[in-house]
């Protein structure tokens, strides 16, 4: 087990590591590229671009996706915008400030090598997507407009109104359609992924559930990806979509990948208050509304007047107050707790006291309601229809939601598990963003991934390793699959008295109490015991109906509920361990007065699980963190 | 945001299958929160019929914030409910009244044949962007993304046509249940791009042919589309459409088959 956490990092100077890697990298000639097959699961951003330029390269590729078409990954929902260190601005960027501002806004907590490269092959990303027709807002002379974003004080944004993720998600989507077209990209709708088949240690196939048949299909190839995104839907309530879930990463977990920082959870801090008993998700409003929006809660506790009633003299606008330098732009993790407090002071307002203001009424003075209408137009109209109310007359109301999930599967600098042949890209892995996300950095790291990543290094797993043809009736596909049927056919057969939804809600409860924006020893413990427990009664009592032979919705969302049940209680154990405070995680026991405080001296690693078996306990392994670059040192917004 | 709440009766399209066929069942929705949403109202019915050991009521859903395109029914009528440039998903229940009936059928054409209930098939919409809604550019090393000057007015035109979400909407409102302004909107963005225009004249023609053979009805130009679209795409790419597919007919080459020299 000695090298199992090998980062593969190659030597050298940070700015040639990668330009080293690809020269080393083994190749496969154009000839006998035809001759290998990838797997890619998930078609959001990462695994589109990954599965559109496989395809080009001349691999055989095979893309899944849960949904009934690609283009609704939730990549699509991505509101602000996508970070390139393209110094168009001429305001100072570059991409060791861009690399710079990624290691700092991640607490310290990300690998260099991967977070340089990222910040490297980000001006790529932009000539790229703009060639394929995004159609990013531009200036009047034709050039490209930027904008900033949370944790950045140079304009590196580029974006398509409020729409990136979805402009981003159509130009990776053509382009794989375009694959498709071709015939080297081999789609499959509405197919989930249930297990990873493991042949003489390497991945070689997976198994899925045909969502619309119930048909339980073996793939097999000579590289699986996995792209399958987050897991912030254990909170039930989340920014996420509905169908985002964890299964493909935590199956591929129980096979021996392991799984790093899963604490690690991204809070978003403007996203639409909760309104009751039946939500079912939050809607987040873009952190690009921080730029002219300004945040404030009233000064006296318990102000219930409205919010256009209260004279200037009488808000507070605390993080401009806390802040000075970044004021609203203040990273995420840091703007969501001071939310936080100000609430837990009983200045929040709101009905249930849980939100904030986001004011625009200075940007419309300044700017004129056309302007401002012009840079968000389409998040005032959703957030009046949300919540019935006009932003342009009265301040936003928002409070911190689950959002991203910087943990995931473990892999090295290749973007390889720690099964061979298993890849992992996007938000499924851990490797970026640390401890915390920076706006405009997910899609970003989703497309680098994708399109010019994995083509190097599944090239150089694929030139250099020794592969056996399987076939998907061995017996290795025959045992996995006939897993997958067992675990349906005891769930569909448990005719229990709960509902799915209300095991996942109470579950949500837990994690968002013990695990949420602030997590302690007690309610950590505390969570440790109650999961179990929900975990039991769930396979005794869950009730779904229906045929699993055809498309069955319940039966999907319980499979899913299960995994939940069972990362959930490693979130939280993982929150324990890591006895320090660093980004999002907010251990309420290691704090200087409100700001996150880290232990470099115990902590500066990955913590990445490893699965011994069902209710076994996890083993921890590390991978020290080493800052030759930027150096430790504790982050400041002040 | 406490608010009042609402009961309401709901006629909704029950069908186990694609080769079954389905009718209309009645389902009481009581005590509404005004603030819910659409679907998290059928969300609280579904729990309730879950709990009965029935199958609950089966739509496509997934984003809940208007972007993913995924949600869609006819209620009363009308694609995405009575709300202007809303999916449904968007679409909350302080819209409606208390004792209001609602009747909720999927939407309704030809190339959506339905999978069950509310949940239509769109594959279709795929296979015509398959078919070239896309820029022929390889990956790897385009040129510096400011080498390409986009007049400003030019880029926002192409993004109005881009933000289609390809809900299908506009076909299941289209009496012809045409698929021109889905279609066109990919067509138009593409096109009004100078990376695109090169090539716009092979993506009409293959596009159309495409949205033709999976058995869209012909368009009449009536405004449904447009009138039921979530995301308020123009009529004005269908002309857009029209003339380029035109101009491709009139000015179709034979192609040349440029062998490469060795």
């Amino acid at each position: 087990m000695a090298n199992i956490l090998d980062s593969k990092i190659p030597s050298g100077p940070i700015e040639g590591k990668w330009e080293k890697a690809k020269f080393e990298n083994k190749l496969v000639n154009p000839a006998n590229k035809r001759k290998h097959s990838v797997i890619v699961v998930g078609t959001g951003l990462a695994g589109a671009s990954a599965a559109a330029s496989l395809g080009e390269l001349g691999y055989k590729v095979k893309a899944f996706c849960v949904h009934e078409s690609p283009r609704r990954a939730h990549s699509v929902a991505a509101q602000g915008g996508i970070n390139a260190a393209k110094n168009y601005q001429n305001d100072g960027d570059s991409t060791y400030r861009l690399f710079y501002d990624t290691v700092k806004g991640g607490d310290f907590r990300a690998r260099e090598a991967n977070v340089y490269r990222l910040a490297e092959v980000s001006a790529s990303i932009i000539d790229q997507m703009v060639s394929q027709g995004v159609p990013f807002a531009r200036e009047y002379g034709g050039t490209l407009a930027n904008r900033s974003f949370g944790g950045a004080q140079v304009s590196r944004t580029f974006y398509a109104r409020g729409q990136t993720g979805q402009q981003l998600l159509l130009g990776a989507y053509s382009q794989m359609m375009r694959q498709v077209d071709a015939g080297t990209v081999e789609l499959r709708y509405r197919r989930e992924m249930l297990d990873v088949v493991i042949v003489d240690g390497k991945a070689r196939g997976i198994i899925v559930r045909n969502l619309l048949t119930g048909e339980i299909e073996s793939h097999e190839a000579d590289a699986v990806v996995i792209a399958s995104g987050g897991y912030s839907n254990v909170f039930f309530l989340s920014t996420n979509a509905m169908n985002c879930a964890v299964t493909a990463a935590w199956k591929a977990h129980k096979r021996g990948a392991y799984f790093a920082n899963p604490c690690y959870t991204q809070i978003h801090p403007t996203c639409i208050p909760v309104h009751g008993e039946n939500q079912s998700k939050l809607t987040l409003m873009s952190e690009s509304l921080r730029n002219d929006g300004r945040v404030w809660v009233p000064k006296a506790v318990g102000d219930k007047r409205h919010p256009n009633d209260i004279p200037e003299n009488e808000r507070d606008y605390y993080l401009e107050r806390v802040y000075p330098s970044f004021g609203n732009l203040a990273p995420r993790d840091v703007a969501s707790r001071q939310a936080k407090y100000a609430c837990d002071e009983g200045r929040g307002v709101n009905e249930s006291g849980k939100a904030v203001y986001l004011d625009f009424a200075d940007a419309i003075k300044r700017l004129g309601e056309d302007k401002i209408s012009e840079r968000y137009g389409n998040l005032f109209e959703m957030y009046d229809k949300i919540t019935g109310e006009n932003p342009y007359k009265r301040p936003m109301k928002i409070y911190p939601a689950p959002h991203y999930t910087m943990g995931g599967l473990w892999v090295d600098y290749n973007l390889q598990s720690t099964i061979p042949g298993l890849f992992v890209a996007g938000e499924a892995n851990f490797s970026d963003h640390g401890a915390n996300r920076l706006g405009a950095s997910a899609l970003m790291q989703g497309l680098a991934d994708g399109y010019f990543v994995l083509p190097y290094t599944i090239g150089n797993y694929l030139g250099g390793t020794k592969l056996d043809k399987v076939t998907t009736s061995d017996d290795a596909f025959k045992a996995a699959a006939d897993g997958v049927r067992k675990e349906i056919s005891t769930l569909i057969g448990i005719k229990g008295n709960r509902t799915v939804d209300s095991f996942h809600k109470e579950l949500g409860n837990i994690m968002w109490e013990n695990c949420g924006m602030g997590r302690n020893e007690a309610g950590l413990k505390k969570a440790i015991q109650e999961i179990p427990k929900l975990r039991e009664e769930f396979w005794q009592n869950v009730r779904i109906p229906g045929d699993p032979n055809y498309l069955n919705v319940e039966l999907e969302k319980a499979g899913r509920v299960a995994d939940f049940l069972e990362l959930g209680e490693l979130m939280c154990r993982d929150a324990l361990e890591r006895q320090e405070s660093c980004g999002g995680h907010f251990r309420e026991e290691y704090q200087d007065k409100g700001e996150a405080k880290r232990d470099d001296e115990k902590f500066c690693h990955v913590a990445a699980w490893e699965y011994t078996g069902e209710n076994k306990a996890s083993v921890r392994h590390k991978e020290e963190l080493v800052f030759d670059n930027v150096h430790l040192a504790t982050r400041s917004y002040k | 945001m406490s608010g009042k709440n609402i009961n309401l009766t709901l006629k909704v399209w029950r069908q186990k299958g694609p080769k079954d066929s389905g009718s209309f069942v009645e389902y009481p929705a009581k005590n509404v929160s005004e603030h819910a949403s659409f679907l998290e109202m059928l969300d609280a019915v579904n729990e309730e019929i879950v709990a009965k050991g029935e199958e609950p009521i089966a739509f496509d859903h997934d984003c809940r914030e208007g972007i993913c395109g995924t949600c869609g029914f006819v209620i009363d009528g009308e694609a995405h409910g009575k709300l202007k440039a809303t999916t449904v998903c968007q679409l909350h229940m302080r819209n409606y009244e208390d004792g209001d009936t609602l009747t909720i059928e999927p939407f309704r054409a030809n190339s959506f044949p339905v999978i069950k209930d509310l949940m239509v098939d769109r594959s279709a919409f795929d296979r015509i962007i398959s078919s070239g809604g896309y820029i022929s550019q390889n990956t790897g090393n385009p040129q510096d993304a400011n080498a390409i000057l986009i007049p400003k007015a030019d880029s926002d035109e192409a993004m109005s046509s881009a933000t289609c979400i390809g809900c299908g909407a506009c076909v299941a409102a289209c009496k012809n249940a045409s698929a021109a302004l889905f279609t066109s909107a990919k067509i138009s963005h593409m096109a009004l791009l100078p990376q695109g225009a090169v090539e716009k004249d092979e993506r009409a023609l293959r596009m159309v042919a495409a949205m033709d053979s999976e058995g869209f009805g012909a368009c009449t130009t009536t405004g449904a589309c447009e009138a039921a679209c979530p995301k308020e795409i123009q009529l004005t790419n269908i002309s857009r459409m029209n003339r380029q597919y035109l101009g491709a007919v009139l000015t179709q080459r034979p192609k040349h088959k440029d062998g490469g020299a060795g």
